[in-house]
């Protein structure tokens, strides 16, 4: 017998933060990921940690930003509409080089709009929603347990960099259930206050400043060349990607979190048509493993995009493969999750019989 | 092989209890399965529907839109889902709340009183356990012994002296199908 839980994804994803060592939870409510502060309000007195339901997103933010210039492990989590008000926040935290996570289940939009499952705040997780010339380390986990494994990484990266991570899902995610584990692999005791956390002097020589105002312009260019070098860093070593029925493919279809996953029915579907069809899934989107998707160049005829968004992702797709194969596109919006058998008669539509 | 199954009718009638439990047997045999509910608007006022995969292979697709079985407890459910049921799939449901027949001839459909048999076990509320029982007599995603066993993680404390009865609904739903 395993040690398998059935679990609600928003619950298990905000588990998954606590074994990570996350004691610091503050956020606003909004479906689809409710449980997640519910399981965090039940959950984090028992660990010795504290939950607030701030007065709004924007003071959740913030109260983010200060628990983590004091270097303790803090997140929060919001879905579409609440990520955007947050928004001055992140680029207050990436400008201030701290660290944190944020969970982001998206919804259908732009504006209010429902709380179906919807891929389309890629551009503002992967490419900025803030000002300033900033980057957030962007997870978008498929299925429940590798949502709690990448929470757990989530922590590990965001401390590792000292970067915002954002963990990104929809409502499929949260408020499936699935068997989950619970693998611990943060000895949370082990977790020690970082040398720059404003937590006072104790009898150093100097006091620790956090700030996002630098108003020399050279010295914040210099600020800048140094959060672009880490970046580049990250692009180098943290880009994921899971490659499934590749070996002997001629189509991919590009896709991630809950898209990717009902693509890989879609593989199964065309193999068993003899359409040697297989899939690339993005597990971090940004950095975007673009090496990895380049390597199929010469040995793919094309790829199908396939998204809950309108062509976001197929911009980096774009920008990763640009005229070196025929590069199709098909995504629904508002809601709306297309089934495996509508996404392959959208490949046959772009791509024939795929022979 | 994959076996899923939507279930519906009105919150309060036990119908995500049934998935979940399903779901829950699967697993402790070691399978793959996926929970998924309806959620938000679309849960208040109408009916309440969950759709639940047991699979041997990791599960891609959660959602169902055609899916082999549906299990309704009542007639706006029964409307809503005896359309989507895939060609030669099962329906079961509940003749003692849904007065219409099916209109399609391409299925295998259940009509099974399950309200009146809860009812002749003591209560309205084992109703969730006699469809189970009808859909397991008729399609073994998983064992009879599982769902057992999972009946005794849900049913705790003061709710453990319900077992039984639940396990007695489960096999009058089991026999109503292997009597026809």
């Amino acid at each position: 017998m395993s040690n398998k839980v059935l679990m609600k994804g928003a619950e298990a994803l905000a588990e998954g933060a606590i074994q990570a060592g996350c004691r610091y939870y503050f956020g606003y409510p909004i479906t689809p990921q409710n449980e997640t502060p519910e399981y965090m309000s039940r959950r984090l007195p028992e660990v010795g940690g504290r939950f607030v339901q701030a007065e709004s997103e924007v003071a959740s933010i913030n109260m983010v930003y200060g628990a983590a210039c004091a270097g303790v492990r803090v997140m929060t989590s919001s879905s579409s509409p609440g990520i955007s008000l947050m928004q001055e926040g992140i680029s207050y935290i990436s400008g201030s080089d701290v660290p944190c996570v944020i969970m982001n289940a998206m919804r259908g939009g732009p504006g209010l709009g429902n709380i179906a499952p919807a891929q389309a705040d890629y551009f503002q997780a992967v490419k900025g929603g803030g000002n300033g010339d900033y980057k957030r380390i962007v997870l978008a986990p498929s299925s429940i347990q590798e949502g709690v494994d990448l929470f757990i990484d989530a922590f590990e990266l965001a401390d590792k960099y000292r970067m915002v991570v954002m963990v990104i899902v929809d409502g499929l995610i949260g408020q499936m259930m699935e068997p989950v584990e619970f693998k611990t692999r943060v000895d949370v005791s082990t977790l020690k206050t970082p040398e720059w956390a404003t937590v006072g002097r104790h009898g150093r020589d100097h006091a620790n400043i956090i700030t996002s105002l630098t108003l020399d312009a050279p010295g914040l260019e210099q600020w800048n060349l140094k959060l672009q070098a880490k970046y580049a860093q990250v692009e180098l070593a943290e880009s994921r990607i899971e490659e499934y029925q590749m070996d002997d493919a001629d189509y991919a279809i590009i896709a991630y979190g809950t898209m990717a996953r009902i693509a890989k029915t879609t593989v199964r579907i065309a193999r068993a048509q003899g359409i040697k069809l297989g899939l690339l899934r993005p597990i971090t989107v940004w950095p975007f493993p673009a090496k990895q998707i380049q390597a199929y160049i010469g040995k793919l005829k094309g790829t199908l995009t396939v998204e809950l968004a309108y062509r976001q992702l197929f911009e980096d797709v774009q920008l990763t493969l640009c005229d070196k194969m025929p590069l199709g596109w098909y995504g629904r919006g508002g809601g709306i999750v297309p089934g495996p058998q509508e996404i392959l008669t959208a490949f046959e539509e772009q791509f024939g019989k795929g022979r | 092989m994959e076996h899923n199954v939507v279930i519906a009718g009105f919150g309060g009638q036990g119908v995500m209890l049934l998935g979940e439990l399903l779901a829950h047997a699967g697993m402790d045999e070691g399978k793959e399965v996926t929970w998924l509910p309806s959620y938000g608007p679309e849960q208040r006022g109408g009916t309440a529907n969950c759709a639940v995969v047991v699979a041997d292979e990791p599960i891609a697709s959660p959602i169902l839109t055609d899916p082999q079985a549906a299990i309704v407890f009542n007639r706006q459910s029964f409307d809503k889902f005896e359309p989507v049921v895939e060609k030669g799939g099962l329906l079961v449901l509940d003749s003692t709340l849904i007065d219409r027949k099916s209109s399609r001839a391409d299925l295998d459909v259940v009509y099974i009183p399950a309200t009146d048999i809860a009812m002749e076990l003591g209560n309205s509320k084992f109703t969730n356990m006699v469809l189970l029982g009808a859909y397991l007599g008729k399609v073994k995603p998983i064992s009879m012994a599982s769902v057992h066993g999972s009946l005794a993680v849900f049913l705790t404390g003061k709710k453990a002296a319900l077992i039984e009865v639940n396990k007695k609904a489960l096999q009058a739903g089991v026999d109503f199908v292997n009597k026809k």
